[in-house]
Order: structure tokens, then sequence, then C-alpha cells
């Protein structure tokens, strides 16, 4: 084999450098520009939070960084290196991803979507791939009973729990979440809060997510980007993002909704 | 000194044997991570190479480049699941090796089947059986007392989902069946013509097309290909409605599902099959007939002024009465297994070729009934 595996220890620049990124959609009616000149980097370690109104192109965002979306102009690069000149080989070794609705193979049991990524690299045994499926299946909260049921026996929470363990079965030293307690009831979204910060701990994770949830937010983030008006308006310590003057910003965060979840900020001082 | 192994870069996982004071160590190299592993032989070789855990032989993890849950479980493993008595590692080695210790158990197999066990799946099996029948009767009952409120309000009834299924069904599916059945004609033609000329019995290609074609294989080819085309359409768009949740949201309307979705597609397709079927056996002839000039030298003026006489009214009262059933058949057959659809892509799957292949077999079937019951009419 003459390819060498890329390393995947991350060197010391960002984790995601986003410069003058431009994506656009080709519709009927025309060309339609979400993202315009977007600046964003992320460093190790950190757990950025996007924040934006709906349309404001916080998904196209987390494809952008996937390698989903091709940008129009400008670059994204994952630790240093260009997004679209990346192989497909060891993907999930790069960057773990959390869909909104978990995303689980239906016709797998929760052990085989886990060990999924493991299988498919073909040079593992049997018994090690599953024994590390177990393994990651534990870590994220579920019991080894739960190995064999399928995704369709499983409640919301437990199946972002699996998709999750998915996500993280190659070690990846970036997540990226979609809306991670989305469609969770209060105590389930918690607990599920609780087990990404002591993974993002454990695992000295870089975490990008994007989130409507407030309590979350405020939770997680070291640091919140707001899109809006095509681009990164700011950026920065939820304190600072706060007291950025914009309509958005204060209408998300200063609202009647907001306000209730600032009590939190007075008992978690982001001690991530 | 037992050499790295694999000539490769920094990053491929290796070790090295060093002497320490205190017996012999292992050294480990380069990154012990599933990327790394991806590469062929490069796991397959660690693993043979790696020499066995003994009570004297210590490890040495601090070199290691990068040490992730995958590289851990391997080490584990290979330890035999126990702690090695001398193990030199940084902390977030230790804590990876920790969490693998703490948490690695095989997964459950599935228990094996007995007798037993097979016998209830039999079970099973019947009672699921049952159960469609059941369900299928409950259909046929449903939708004959939507019959009832279609009569009494036929202007609320749905004539666009009407329409449209006549279009999707049957107009869309004229140039395959043409096709079809243009080429058994055929084919038909062919084979028969090389019997007949041995018997000096030309002239009767005319009945054995006429006779095959109108009260047998158009409507059986037509019902085969809708039943393949359209019946699993049904299917999947009902099943796929269940997915959605859209079945759901439907009942909590107050709307019935055999009302807005049975209804609608059991009439077109009892409209729409004696049309294709029609379509398909006038292919069949055409195409039996420009064969039959070709292989027979039977004019085509010849052959359609003897059809008539070949084939009486009864034929093709019968061939298109059956296409009639076989039309309603396909749409409660493709509408049956969608609403029993599961809320799940494997279910979906599943229904989707259950209905394919059971509407062709209880076409079939009803073909075969029909043949029995009407043996004498017609011929």
């Amino acid at each position: 084999m003459t390819d060498a595996v890329l390393s995947t220890v991350p060197p010391d620049g960002p984790v995601v450098e986003i410069r003058k990124l431009w994506s656009a959609f080709r519709l009927p009616e025309g060309r339609m520009v979400v993202h315009k000149d977007l600046d964003l980097t992320v460093q190790r370690g950190e757990v950025l939070s996007i924040v934006g109104g709906s349309g404001s192109g916080k998904t196209v965002l987390l494809r952008q960084i996937l390698g989903l979306e091709r940008p129009a102009s400008g670059e994204v690069r994952i630790m240093g290196q260009l997004v679209g000149a990346m192989s497909r080989r060891g993907a999930s070794s790069r960057i773990g991803m959390l869909f909104q609705h978990g995303a689980l193979f239906s016709a797998f049991s929760v052990l085989e979507n886990v060990a999924f990524p493991l299988r498919e690299l073909k040079t593992l045994p049997r018994r090690l791939v599953e024994e590390a499926a177990m393994v990651k299946l534990q870590m994220v909260g579920l019991k080894p009973g739960d190995a064999r049921k399928m995704p369709a026996e499983l409640s919301g929470g437990m199946i972002k729990r699996a998709a999750l363990a998915r996500a993280l079965i190659m070690d990846p030293p970036l997540l990226l979440l979609d809306e991670p307690t989305a469609g969770l009831d209060p105590d389930s979204s918690d607990g599920f809060v609780n087990l990404l910060r002591s993974l993002h701990h454990d695992l000295a994770l870089t975490v990008i997510m994007v989130t409507h949830d407030l309590d979350t937010l405020y939770e997680l983030s070291t640091r919140i980007a707001v899109l809006a008006d095509q681009r990164v308006i700011v950026a920065g310590q939820p304190r600072d993002v706060i007291a950025f003057r914009h309509p958005f910003v204060e209408d998300f965060f200063l609202g009647e909704r907001g306000q209730r979840a600032m009590e939190l900020l007075r008992e978690y001082p982001f001690a991530i | 000194m037992g050499g790295p192994i694999l000539a490769m870069t920094d990053a491929t996982p290796r070790f090295e044997q060093a002497p320490a004071p205190q017996g012999p160590a292992v050294r480990l190299l380069g990154e012990w991570t599933a990327a790394q592993f991806a590469q062929p032989r490069v796991f397959r070789e660690l693993r043979h190479l790696l020499p066995a855990q003994t009570g004297q032989r210590g490890w040495d993890l601090r070199d290691a480049a990068q040490l992730d849950h995958v590289g851990a479980q391997l080490l584990w493993d290979h330890w035999g699941q126990r702690w090695p008595e001398r193990l030199e590692l940084l902390p977030p080695q230790r804590a990876i090796l920790e969490r693998v210790a703490q948490f690695t158990a095989r997964p459950k197999r599935s228990p094996r089947r007995g007798p037993r066990a097979l016998y209830f799946a039999f079970g099973a099996k019947l009672i699921a059986a049952l159960g469609h029948v059941r369900g299928f009767v409950q259909l046929i009952g449903q939708l004959t007392l939507d019959l009832r409120e279609l009569v009494r309000a036929p202007h609320q009834a749905p004539w666009r989902d009407f329409s449209g299924h006549l279009y999707r069904i049957g107009a869309t599916a004229l140039p395959i069946t043409a096709l079809v059945g243009g080429l058994i004609g055929v084919v038909l033609a062919y084979l028969t013509s090389q019997q007949l000329r041995q018997f000096g019995a030309d002239a009767f290609i005319v009945d054995i097309l006429g006779i095959a074609l109108v009260r047998e294989l158009g409507p059986m080819l037509a019902a085969i290909l809708i039943a393949g085309r359209s019946g699993s359409a049904i299917t999947a768009q009902i099943g796929v409605m269940r997915v959605t949740d859209e079945l759901d949201a439907m009942r909590v309307m107050g709307i019935s599902h055999t009302y807005r979705l049975v209804m609608p597609r059991a009439m077109a397709l009892s409209i729409a099959m004696p049309l294709i079927s029609g379509w398909t056996t006038i292919a069949g002839l055409i195409g039996g007939m420009v064969a039959a000039d070709l292989s027979l030298g039977i004019s085509p003026i010849f052959f359609l002024k003897a059809l008539p006489a070949a084939v009486s009214l009864p034929n093709l009262v019968l061939g298109m009465s059956k296409s009639v059933v076989f039309g309603i058949l396909i749409a409660l057959i493709g509408c049956h297994f969608g609403l029993r659809v599961r809320p799940n892509t494997q279910s979906l799957g599943q229904g989707t070729t259950a209905s394919v292949v059971t509407a062709i077999t209880m076409v079939i079937l009803v073909d075969a009934l029909f043949a029995v019951l009407f043996s004498s009419v017609g011929i």
C-alpha cells in the first residue's frame, strides 16, 4: 500500500478554519446565496454553538464542514486540510456527526449500527469490532442489553445516544451536533447535555453544534457564533455575544425566553 | 532487539522490544488508532507479532503518538483482559484503558432455535397469515361501507385523486404493456406456425391467437405488469405515509383511510385494468398478425376477417370481466400491505415485496378459478 493513512493527530492550528465561504444553490427562480464571505475559526477543545434564525444557513454550514456541500468559493479546512481534497477512507476517524433524528440505519440493530464504521474497514476481526462497539455503547449510557434492539424499539433519547456512540466509534477529534436536544423531554435533555459535557472532557473533543435550545446553549458552549445576514456577525464568549447589538441577538437572547435561560448563567459559569 | 516490523510512516502502529532492568519490555510506537488499522495487513501482523503477555514482560505506552479506544481494545484483549504487572502509561492513556476495561463485554448471542421455538415460529406465521386474511376481509367490508357513502354524496367523493390514479396507473402504463403484448404475440405466432404447418392447418392460427390472447394472455399479461408496476407503487405510497405519520394525521382529521386512499385506487384500477387488458390484447394480435404474415403467408386482411368468427363475444366479455376483478384485487392487496407497514424502512421494503408477490399469485389463482368455472363458455 502506497497511500499511507493520514495521521489523525491534530496539528496545533485551528481544528476548523473557514475563510471567505460562499454557499449558493441554483433554484428555478435563480441563485440563492446562503453564505457570503463567511469566516469562522474553531480552536481545539472548544464547544462552539452556532445560532441563527431559521433559513440563516446553520445546517448548510454544518454540511459544508462535513463536505456534503461544495463551497461556491472560499475554503473550508479541517485540521489544516481542504475538506474537498480529503479521501473518503477514514472519514469517520476525522469527524463524527450526530444528525438531528439520529439517522440510525433502521435495518441494523443498535450494535451493528455502532460497529458499522469499524466493520466497513474490513481489516478488523469481528470480535474486536463488537467489543469496541460495546464499550462505546456503554460510554454513552446505554445498557449491554440494548445492543440487540432495533432502532424502531428505542426511545428518542436512546436513539440519540446510539447515534452518538456511532459518531464516536473511531474517536474522531471533531464532533458535529445538529440540534442535539431537539425532541427530547427535559429529563432526557438534561441527561444528554451532561453526557456531552463529560464526553467533551474525557475524549478531548472539539464540538460544533447547531441548537435552538437556550438551556443547552448556555450549559455547553464555550463560544457562540451568531449567523445572520449571510455571515457570522459575532463569535465569542456568551457574555460578549449577548452584549452585541443586532436585532436577532436582542430578540434571541434578551427576549422573555432568553431572560429565563439567563438565570442559568449564574448557576453555570461556563466551567467546561 | 526485535526491530520495527513494518517500514512505513511515523504514524504506523508498531513496537520494539527493549531490555529493561526488571526484564524485557515492549515499547509501543506510532498511532494505535482505528484509522491506522484500516490499512490492510497492519492489524493482522501486529496481532501475530506482539509478544505474548507473560509475568515479567513490561509494557511502555508512553511513546505511542496516539492511542484510541480501538487500539486500547486490541491491547486489552491481547493482555487477556487483565492489567499487566508492569505498565508505563500517560494519564490520558490510562483513562482510555480504564474505560475499555470497565466496559468490555461480549454482546449476547441470540439464543439458538430448538424444535420448540420452530414450532412456535410456525404458529406465529400461521396466525400472521390468518391476520392478513382477516385484515383483507375487513378492508373489503370497509370499502363496501365507503361505497354507500359514495352513493349518498357523490359530489364529495375524491374525484381528483381518482382521475390522478387513472392517469398514473392507466395512461402511463400504455407503452410498456403494448411492447410486452406485441412481443408475446409475435413469439406465440412463430411457435404455433411451426406446428400448424406440419398439419396443413395454417388458417387455424387465427383461432389460436384469438382465443389465447383475448381470453387468457391479454388479461394475464396486463394484470401481471400492472401488479408489478402499480401494486408496488400503491404499497410504497401508503407505506411512506405510515412512516411519516401522515396516516395518523388523516385519521385525526376524521377522514377514513379506506374512503380517501383505498377507494379511489380501487375504482381507478377497476376501470383502467380492462382498458389496459384490451390494449395489450390488441397489441398482441397485431404482433401475431405480422408474424403470421411473415411465417405462414396469412394476409392481415384474411386475419382480420377470420378473427370475429374465431373469437365469439363471450370470450371477450369473460376476458374483460376477469380484468375488472384483477384490477380491484391488485388495488386492494397493494393498499392492504401498505396500511400494514410499520413505521420503519425495513418494513416498507418487506411490505412492497409481499404486496407484489401476493398480487401476482392471487391474479394467477383467480385466473385458474375463472378457467374452471367458465370452461364451457365461449369455446
